[in-house]
């Protein structure tokens, strides 16, 4: 460990809030309708589209329309990418497959396409050596833009929902895809893109470089169209790389300042939806309260890692390594880790792509200490609510905070109010679905991996017969179901035995399996916060009283955290004893 | 639902031709006109011929030559080995052997694995048996993990300060150069963090070999 570590650690944490509240309040501003300085170069094209896909943005939709536009847009999009991520071939008249890759199988597809939709971006596929640069822009990217955008609007509406005064309207679904798209995705998208560029990022559409090495060796280096795709994959907290190694791989993510930066846009938007939350709820101490709890649980989370990598792994030390930092070395834990970032770099980078949806990746996860790679777990089983992805993060802790509120009822034998609206059956019930949703998708999948021969031919043969086997399985359901999409990537489903998908074959069994664990973990928590925002819309406001219990105060930051590491991480705890916990326990090598 | 369907289908081809056509073509052309040398990945020229890319690490080994004078196989592919006159890069776990940039692949070797220490091992002896004889007080303990570890890309472009000072003892001896000259080029290809905070510094190992191969000796 080194002071310059916990201060990167310190100044992303204030960067991170002084540039979110800012942002929230602009967001509020844009779903509200508000004019905003971006409306007079924006409008002209707002309207275009709507006129193109034929809307009245206008028209107010009730949950059950707003839930139906946005599942019936989702299996478009399904469709179009299976479409064009199976017919890969059919494109190269575009230019844009310079190494002539095939579709990859089916299965695979299959898996891919439901990753992408579900805002996960799981990859059993090699970027660089599976899809074309066609597949990537028109497919993947625009994938990457569009679930962010779904996760985004499903929180506005459940805050429309909370705070609706006049009837059972959630607003409307198209205008809100359009205007987050227009008026937060896109301006942050292109000066990313550009900012990333003049720091080293490639974007060409060149054919794969050969270059003749200092020894006289060759080297065949992949090219692309990069800081496009990478700017919205981390700022739609999506996370699926352009090539295999994620943001550690040089093109991704060339120096220390881009990965500061990438971190940023990984966590701007969900810290900002929190203040925005404030501001629609026209209590800025709402948001606060909220943000504050997250931002403890996460600096908690940052703290155990970067200690855990810091000291190394019982393998480098058995190996007789010494793990601490000298001078002119960082020390630590450097297997999977790149030099230019160090174990502080690293360490912050993973808990960051781990507590949002995002699951990009700048170190090997698979390599971290077995602490050090709790942590991930740890985030992933508190179901994404410390901060999380885009949307799915806010809409995912206001259902924790409903549960909290209401355990805080029966505490002291009230009726339960949150922000003046009582809450009933209806809206508990459905609720404790929608939290439950995830945890059961996770511990189902694995389950059913662990116990069939077909769901152990995953498992790499580094980790076959130890606790890393089992560690590696649960990991991939539970960032499946979380739509996290980051990896213990020794996990497989897809064969594959020369580049450009030539012979490859797909696991089907983990393909689709994951499949449907991506979906249902995606669509079915949607629907539930549309039902409780439908379910909440049309209650009336009752004004606060003496006995109300106020949700803006510490105790109330301290009774929601309690909630969720009780509900969600103890849901897990003991499958989590039989994999890191046990790793982290033992200097024992297996 | 009919107009759902209607609205959906228009609007996921607009979106596909905005988000996924137009916007990166904007960024490509943006990108070629105001960085064209980042945005073709930084390549290195020598003699008219791309040596590679100034961000992608590569190996620096020749092939084994075996006792007949022909270049030794192992399974169809020739067996390569650390050119000692330059500076090494550090471990790559990459698919089609080390620093293939085609196909970048972590190690996945995980921390309480018997294949990782035993990978940590081996790496320890070559690199002991490549640098002890030009610096006899190196031990075990005293190697940064930089130089045993594998790079999660496979690609790392970098080494620590403290692996580049280890191997200048060799490079000294191999090319005749005086340690204040080596200790001048590794401060010249150091990178610092970014920011001033962010990350660690680290010695950029291609631009460093060409810059000895430029000092010809």
């Amino acid at each position: 460990m080194t002071l310059l570590g916990w201060a990167t650690i310190a100044i992303f944490a204030l960067v991170l809030t002084a540039l979110a509240y800012p942002l929230g309040r602009y967001m509020a501003r844009v779903y509200q309708g508000e004019r905003v300085f971006l409306t007079p170069i924006l409008q002209w094209p707002e309207s275009f589209i709507y006129r193109v896909i034929r809307v009245d943005h206008k028209q107010q939709q009730d949950w059950k329309a707003y839930a139906r536009s946005l599942i019936v847009f989702s299996l478009a999009g399904w469709l179009l990418l299976y479409f064009i991520l199976r017919t890969q071939t059919l494109w190269n008249f575009t230019g844009l497959n310079p190494e002539h890759f095939h579709s990859a199988p089916w299965n695979v597809t299959f898996n891919t396409v439901s990753s992408f939709l579900s805002n996960t971006n799981w990859q059993y596929y090699s970027g660089e050596t599976t899809m074309s640069y066609f597949s990537q822009m028109a497919g993947l990217t625009v994938q990457n833009w569009l679930s962010a955008g779904i996760g985004v609007v499903v929180a506005v509406a459940l805050v429309r929902g909370i705070v609706g005064r006049s009837g059972r309207s959630l607003g409307n679904f198209w205008q809100d895809i359009v205007r987050t798209t227009l008026y937060i995705l896109a301006p942050i998208s292109v000066i990313g893109a550009i900012v990333l560029i003049s720091q080293g990022v490639i974007d060409n559409f060149a054919s794969y470089l050969t270059a003749h090495t200092v020894t006289g060796l060759t080297q065949t280096i992949g090219m692309g169209p990069v800081a496009s795709q990478e700017v919205i994959k981390e700022l739609g907290t999506n996370g699926g790389g352009f090539f295999n190694t994620n943001s550690a791989h040089p093109f991704e993510n060339p120096d220390g300042f881009t990965n500061f930066f990438e971190m940023l846009l990984v966590l701007v938007i969900p810290a900002a939806l929190i203040f925005m939350y404030g501001k629609m709820t026209g209590n800025r101490r709402q948001g606060i309260a909220i943000y504050g709890a997250v931002m403890l649980m996460f600096l908690g989370a940052v703290a155990v890692a970067y200690i855990a990598e810091a000291h190394g792994s019982p393998a480098q030390h058995a190996a007789g390594l010494h793990t601490g930092a000298i001078a002119g070395s960082g020390g630590g834990n450097m297997e999977g880790k790149e030099q230019r970032f160090g174990i502080a770099g690293s360490a912050l980078f993973d808990v960051i792509t781990t507590v949002t949806s995002c699951g990009a990746v700048n170190s090997a996860i698979e390599s971290y200490t077995g602490i050090g790679g709790a942590v991930p777990f740890a985030n992933l089983s508190a179901s994404e609510v410390i901060f999380g992805g885009v949307g799915t993060g806010l809409y995912s802790i206001l259902l924790y905070v409903l549960l909290a509120v209401f355990i805080g009822g029966l505490m002291v034998g009230r009726t339960p109010e949150w922000l003046g609206k009582k809450l009933e059956a209806r809206e508990i019930k459905l609720a404790g679905l929608g939290i439950l949703i995830t945890p059961l998708a996770a511990l189902f999948c694995t389950a059913m991996a662990t116990a069939t021969s077909a769901g152990r031919a995953s498992i790499s043969k580094v980790a076959a017969g130890g606790p890393q086997g089992f560690s590696e399985t649960f990991y991939a359901y539970l960032s499946q179901a979380n739509n996290n999409g980051s990896a213990f990537a020794g996990y497989t489903g897809l064969v594959q035995p020369a580049a450009g998908n030539l012979g490859s074959h797909g696991i089907s069994f983990a393909d689709l399996l994951g499949g449907v664990d991506m979906l249902f973990a995606r669509y079915a928590p949607i629907l539930f916060a549309l039902a409780v925002a439908g379910a909440l819309a049309g209650k009336k406001v009752s004004p606060v009283g003496l006995g109300t219990m106020r949700t803006d105060n510490p105790t109330f930051v301290v009774l929601l955290i309690g909630v969720i590491v009780i509900v969600g991480a103890l849901t897990f705890f003991p499958a989590l004893l039989l994999g890191p916990i046990v790793q982290g326990l033992t200097g024992h090598l297996y | 639902m009919r107009r759902d369907i209607v609205t959906s289908i228009i609007a996921i081809l607009l979106f596909t031709l905005l988000l996924g056509i137009v916007y990166p073509l904007v960024i490509e052309g943006v990108g070629q006109v105001a960085f064209p040398g980042n945005a073709n990945g930084q390549k290195i020229y020598r003699d008219g011929k791309v040596v590679g890319s100034k961000i992608i690490g590569q190996a620096f080994e020749v092939p084994v030559i075996a006792h007949n004078g022909k270049p030794e196989e192992k399974e169809g592919e020739p067996v390569l080995q650390a050119d000692p006159r330059y500076f090494q890069s550090r471990p790559s776990a990459t698919e089609g052997g080390p620093y293939d940039a085609a196909a970048s692949t972590f190690s996945n070797l995980g921390p309480n694995s018997r294949l990782t220490k035993q990978a940590d091992e081996e790496r320890i002896k070559e690199y002991l048996a490549l640098n002890r004889p030009y610096d006899p007080g190196l031990t075990v303990a005293k190697i940064p993990v930089d130089a045993v570890n594998t790079s999660a890309s496979g690609l790392d472009p970098q080494i620590s300060e403290a692996n580049a000072d280890i191997q200048a003892h060799r490079i000294a001896a191999l090319r005749h150069l005086s340690s204040s000259e080596i200790d001048a080029l590794i401060a010249k290809y150091t990178s610092a963090r970014g920011l001033g905070f962010s990350g660690e510094p680290g010695v950029n190992v291609l631009e460093l070999n060409l810059a000895l191969d430029r000092i010809g000796r």
